[in-house]
C-alpha cells in the first residue's frame, strides 16, 4: 500500500490543478440536462483536447494525445477535475462506449474515420440496443438487417435510444443471420440518423422531458463496411460496449463530487433557523453515505492498481455499477430532503436553458433511477454478479404461458 | 501508487488462515467458546510461533515492527475464524500505547514481554471510547480508583491499561496487587469475554509520556477501532462464504437453491457490500499513519460502516442457511455474535459517526 504519487504524477497533479484553477471558469456548467454539446462546451472540449486532459491515451493519428496508458493520471485528472467542480470533458456514449470498443475490435479506418470527431463532439452518437421485446434480454433483438445490392437494409424498433433525437450516428444491434442461433446471428452496424426511413419519436420520461426515444427503421440503408467485426459477431461487440459502460456508470468520482455538494448544502441551509448538518437525523444519514462514499471510492482505486498490474478483477468489478447507482440515489434523496418543500417547485426548461438548483437535483434524483435501470438493470446486474462473479447456477429455463386465443 | 497488499501481507494471510484451518477446526471452537475467556494457552502459543505477537512492537524490541495494516490484515484471518484469542487490546493497543506514551525504560520494560507471549494486557477507557456502561477512574499520586467496564482482552490478561479521561495511562498487574479486582463475564460472543474492573488504590505506572496525551490516546482507540472493523470483516467474509457454499449445495424443489434469484440476488447484495468494506477497513489501516484529521474520520467511518455492514450480511447470510442457520449444529451463530460484538466495542455506528462529523469539523 503506498498512496503517494510518484514526482511525475505529483507534477501531472500540480499541472492539472493549475489548469482548472486557470482556466475553469470557461467550464460548461457539470451535471443536469442532457444535450447535445453548446459552443462553450465544444471549444472547452478542443481545450482538453489540446492539453491532453481528454482522450489521452488515444493514439494522435486518431485524434487523440497519444500517450501510453497510464491509468493513474487519468485519476489524478479526474481528482481535480471533480474536486474543482469543473466539467471533465463531453460525456456522451459514443465517447464512452462506441470509442473504446473502436479501440478494442474495430478497424484502423473506422478508428481514422469516427474516432476524431467523436472525441471532438461534431459527431453525436446513441446506442440501438433495447426493443420493446428485448430489454434485459438483450441478445432476442427483432430489428433486422438483410443485404441486397451492397448494402444493409434494416427494419425494425429501437426503444430507450436517448439523444436519437439530436445524435448523428447510432451503433446498432441488429439481427443478420436468420439461420444462425440467438447469439450468433448478430452484427453490430454504424448507422446514419439522417438516412431515409429513421423515425425517431420522443419518449417522455418521468422527469417530464424527452430524454429518450423510440426509433423505428423502414428499409434504412447501410454501407456494408459500417459494420465492426464480422457478420454475426454482434453479440460480442455489445458486450465490449457493455463493459465500458457499466465502468462508466459506477464512476466513484461522481460519488465524491456530490456528497460534497451535498455537505455544503447542508452547512449553508437551514431548517427552522437550524442547520441541517446540525439536525442529528439529516446528518447522520449523511455520514452514513460519506463511508459508503469512502468505501467505493477506495475500492475504485484498488481495482485501478489491479487494472494497471493486468489482473483480473473478477466479480469486484462487476459489483460497481450496482454499488454506485446506488449510492448515487441515496445522495441524491438526501439533498431531496433537506431542499424539502421549497424544492418542490417543477418546471425543467429542458434542454434550451439551465434549470434551477432545485429542479436539477429533482431531475437527478429521478434521472438516477434511469441509471439504476439502464446499461443492464439491477436485477440483471446481480444475476450477472450471482452467476459470472460468484459461480451460481442460472435460472432453469422455463416455457411462456401459451397465448390464449 | 498502489492500493493493495504487498507480497509479505499476502503471506501473512495465508499462513494466518492455513495455521487456523488446521488448529481451529469448529469442535476446538466450540470447546474454547465453552469456557468464554477468549483465551486458550495452546493456541496462543502456536500464534506465538505465527509471529504476531510481536506485530506492532518495534524491532528494536524484539518484535516485527509492522504497520497497522499489517495488524488489520492479521484481525481480518482471526474474525475470519472467530478466533477465541486476545488480540486487539493486548498485540494491537497495548503495544501502540507503550509506544506512545511510555517512557524509555518503561518501552524496554513491557514491549518485549508483549513480543514474547509472556505478558497479556487488556486495555480500557475511563470514557472517551463511547461504550456504554460505568467507566470511571481516578488517579491518587500512583494509586488507581475506579471502576472501569468493557475493558478488552481482559480474560486471560496478565495485567491492564486503563485510560485516563485527561488521555494519560495507568499499567497495573492483573492479579496479584491488592486493590484490584477483575471480573469476567462470559460474553454473547463465546469466543471473547467482558471484563470489569474495580480498582481500590491499585499501584500502577503512569504512561505519562506523550506531548499530547489525548492526542495519544485518540490515536489508539482509533487503532483498535480500526481493528475490531477488520476483525468484523472477515467475520463476515466467512459468512459469506460460508452461505455460498450452502447456497451451492442444499436442493430443494429439485434445484440447488443458489440457482434461485432470491437467494442468488442477496449473495450479489451481500458481495456487493462486502468488497468495498475491505477497502475503506484497508484505507483506514493505513491512513493512521497520516494527518490526524484523515486518520480519524478514516478510523471512525470504518468502524462504523463495518457496524452496519457486518450486521446485516450476518442476518443475510443466516437466512440463506434457513433453519439450520438458526440452530446451534452449524455454529454460524459464532460469527454472527463475533460481529455483534465488535458492533459495540469502543463506540457503535452511531457514535462513531457523530465523532467522525466533529473531527471534521462539520459540528461542534
Amino acid at each position: 500500500m503506498d498512496l503517494r504519487y510518484s514526482a511525475r504524477h505529483r507534477a501531472l497533479q500540480e499541472e492539472a490543478r493549475g489548469f482548472v484553477k486557470k482556466y475553469g471558469h470557461l467550464s460548461p456548467k457539470t451535471g443536469g440536462g442532457r444535450k447535445r454539446p453548446d459552443a462553450r462546451a465544444l471549444d472547452w472540449q478542443k481545450l482538453l483536447l489540446e492539453r491532453g486532459y481528454f482522450s489521452r491515451n488515444i493514439p494522435s493519428e486518431y485524434g487523440g494525445f497519444g500517450l501510453p496508458v497510464d491509468i493513474m493520471e487519468l485519476a489524478i485528472i479526474a481528482e481535480e477535475f471533480s474536486n474543482a467542480g469543473v466539467s471533465p470533458g463531453i460525456m456522451n456514449q459514443g465517447i464512452s462506449m462506441l470509442v473504446p470498443t473502436l479501440l478494442e475490435v474495430g478497424t484502423k479506418e473506422q478508428c481514422i474515420r469516427w474516432i476524431g470527431p467523436t472525441i471532438r463532439g461534431d459527431i453525436i452518437w446513441c446506442q440501438g440496443y433495447s426493443e420493446p421485446g428485448s430489454g434485459s434480454d438483450l441478445a432476442a433483438a427483432k430489428t433486422s438487417a438483410r443485404v441486397e445490392d451492397g448494402q444493409f437494409i434494416v427494419n425494425g424498433q429501437k426503444i430507450w435510444t436517448s439523444s436519437a433525437h439530436y445524435a448523428d450516428m447510432m451503433f446498432l444491434l441488429c439481427r443478420t443471420e436468420s439461420d444462425k442461433s440467438k447469439h450468433d446471428g448478430l452484427s453490430y452496424l454504424l448507422v446514419p440518423m439522417n438516412a431515409p426511413g429513421i423515425e425517431v419519436r420522443p419518449l417522455v420520461t418521468m422527469t417530464g422531458r424527452a430524454e429518450f426515444n423510440e426509433t423505428f427503421f423502414t428499409d434504412v440503408r447501410v454501407p456494408t463496411d459500417q459494420i465492426v467485426m464480422g457478420r454475426g459477431d454482434g453479440w460480442h461487440v455489445a458486450n465490449v460496449t457493455l463493459k465500458y459502460e457499466r465502468m462508466l456508470l459506477g464512476d466513484a468520482n461522481k460519488l465524491t463530487y456530490r456528497l460534497a455538494r451535498a455537505v455544503e448544502l447542508m452547512k449553508k441551509t437551514t431548517l427552522d433557523g437550524c442547520r441541517f448538518i446540525d439536525i442529528p437525523e439529516y446528518r447522520e444519514r449523511l455520514l452514513k453515505l460519506q463511508g459508503e462514499v469512502m468505501a467505493s471510492k477506495y475500492h475504485g482505486l484498488r481495482l485501478m492498481t489491479e487494472q494497471a498490474k493486468g489482473e483480473d478483477s473478477g466479480v469486484k468489478r462487476l459489483i460497481v455499477k450496482l454499488n454506485g447507482t446506488m449510492i448515487a440515489y441515496r445522495l441524491s434523496s438526501l439533498v431531496v430532503d433537506v431542499l424539502g418543500a421549497a424544492g418542490l417547485a417543477y418546471e425543467p426548461v429542458g434542454e434550451a436553458a439551465e434549470d434551477d438548483e432545485a429542479t436539477t437535483w429533482q431531475i437527478d434524483n429521478m434521472y438516477d433511477i434511469g441509471l439504476i435501470i439502464g446499461g443492464g438493470s439491477s436485477n440483471i446486474q446481480k444475476n450477472i454478479i450471482g452467476e459470472r462473479g460468484l459461480g451460481l447456477p442460472r435460472e432453469p429455463k422455463s416455457v411462456p404461458p401459451a397465448v390464449r386465443g | 501508487m498502489e492500493f493493495g497488499l504487498s507480497e509479505e501481507q499476502l503471506m501473512l494471510t495465508e499462513s494466518l488462515r492455513g495455521f487456523l484451518d488446521e488448529r481451529l477446526p469448529m469442535n476446538k471452537l466450540r470447546e474454547i467458546a465453552e469456557g468464554g475467556l477468549g483465551f486458550d494457552g495452546e493456541l496462543w502459543s502456536g500464534l506465538a510461533e505465527q509471529g504476531i505477537m510481536g506485530i506492532m512492537v518495534p524491532e528494536d524490541f524484539g518484535g516485527l515492527g509492522l504497520s497497522l495494516l499489517d495488524a488489520a490484515v492479521a484481525a481480518e484471518a482471526l474474525g475470519y475464524h472467530a478466533a477465541p484469542t486476545p488480540f486487539t487490546a493486548a498485540l494491537v493497543m497495548a503495544p501502540l500505547t507503550l509506544i506512545a506514551s511510555g517512557d524509555r525504560a518503561q518501552q524496554k520494560a513491557w514491549l518485549p514481554r508483549i513480543a514474547s507471549g509472556e505478558v497479556r494486557i487488556g486495555v480500557g477507557f475511563a470514557g472517551m471510547s463511547g461504550q456504554t456502561g460505568e467507566a470511571v477512574a481516578r488517579l491518587d499520586g500512583n494509586k488507581l480508583s475506579g471502576c472501569i467496564t468493557g475493558v478488552l482482552d481482559g480474560g486471560d490478561a496478565t495485567h491492564f491499561i486503563v485510560y485516563l479521561g485527561d488521555g494519560r495511562a495507568a499499567l497495573f498487574a492483573a492479579v496479584e496487587e491488592p486493590g484490584v479486582s477483575v471480573s469476567t463475564h462470559r460474553s454473547l460472543d463465546r469466543t471473547r469475554p467482558v471484563t470489569a474492573l474495580v480498582l481500590h488504590d491499585a499501584r500502577a505506572a503512569i504512561l505519562g509520556a506523550a506531548n499530547d496525551p489525548k492526542a495519544a490516546a485518540t490515536a489508539v482507540l482509533d487503532a483498535g477501532r480500526v481493528m475490531l472493523a477488520g476483525d468484523t470483516l472477515g467475520a463476515a467474509q466467512s459468512m459469506f462464504d460460508k452461505a455460498l457454499l450452502y447456497s451451492k449445495e442444499r436442493v430443494q424443489f429439485n434445484r440447488v437453491i443458489g440457482s434461485f434469484q432470491a437467494v442468488k440476488h442477496t449473495l450479489a447484495d451481500i458481495i456487493t457490500m462486502l468488497e468495498p468494506c475491505r477497502s475503506l477497513v484497508w484505507y483506514a489501516a493505513h491512513a493512521q499513519d497520516g494527518p490526524a484529521e484523515e486518520a480519524r474520520a478514516a478510523a471512525l467511518q470504518a468502524k462504523a460502516h463495518l457496524g452496519d455492514a457486518g450486521r446485516e450480511i450476518a442476518r443475510l447470510a443466516t437466512e440463506i442457511h434457513g433453519g439450520m442457520g438458526f440452530t446451534d449444529l452449524l455454529g454460524l451463530h459464532y460469527w454472527f455474535k463475533r460481529i455483534a460484538f465488535n458492533r459495540q466495542l469502543l463506540g457503535a455506528p452511531e457514535r462513531c459517526r457523530h465523532e467522525a462529523a466533529v473531527a471534521q469539523e462539520w459540528v461542534s
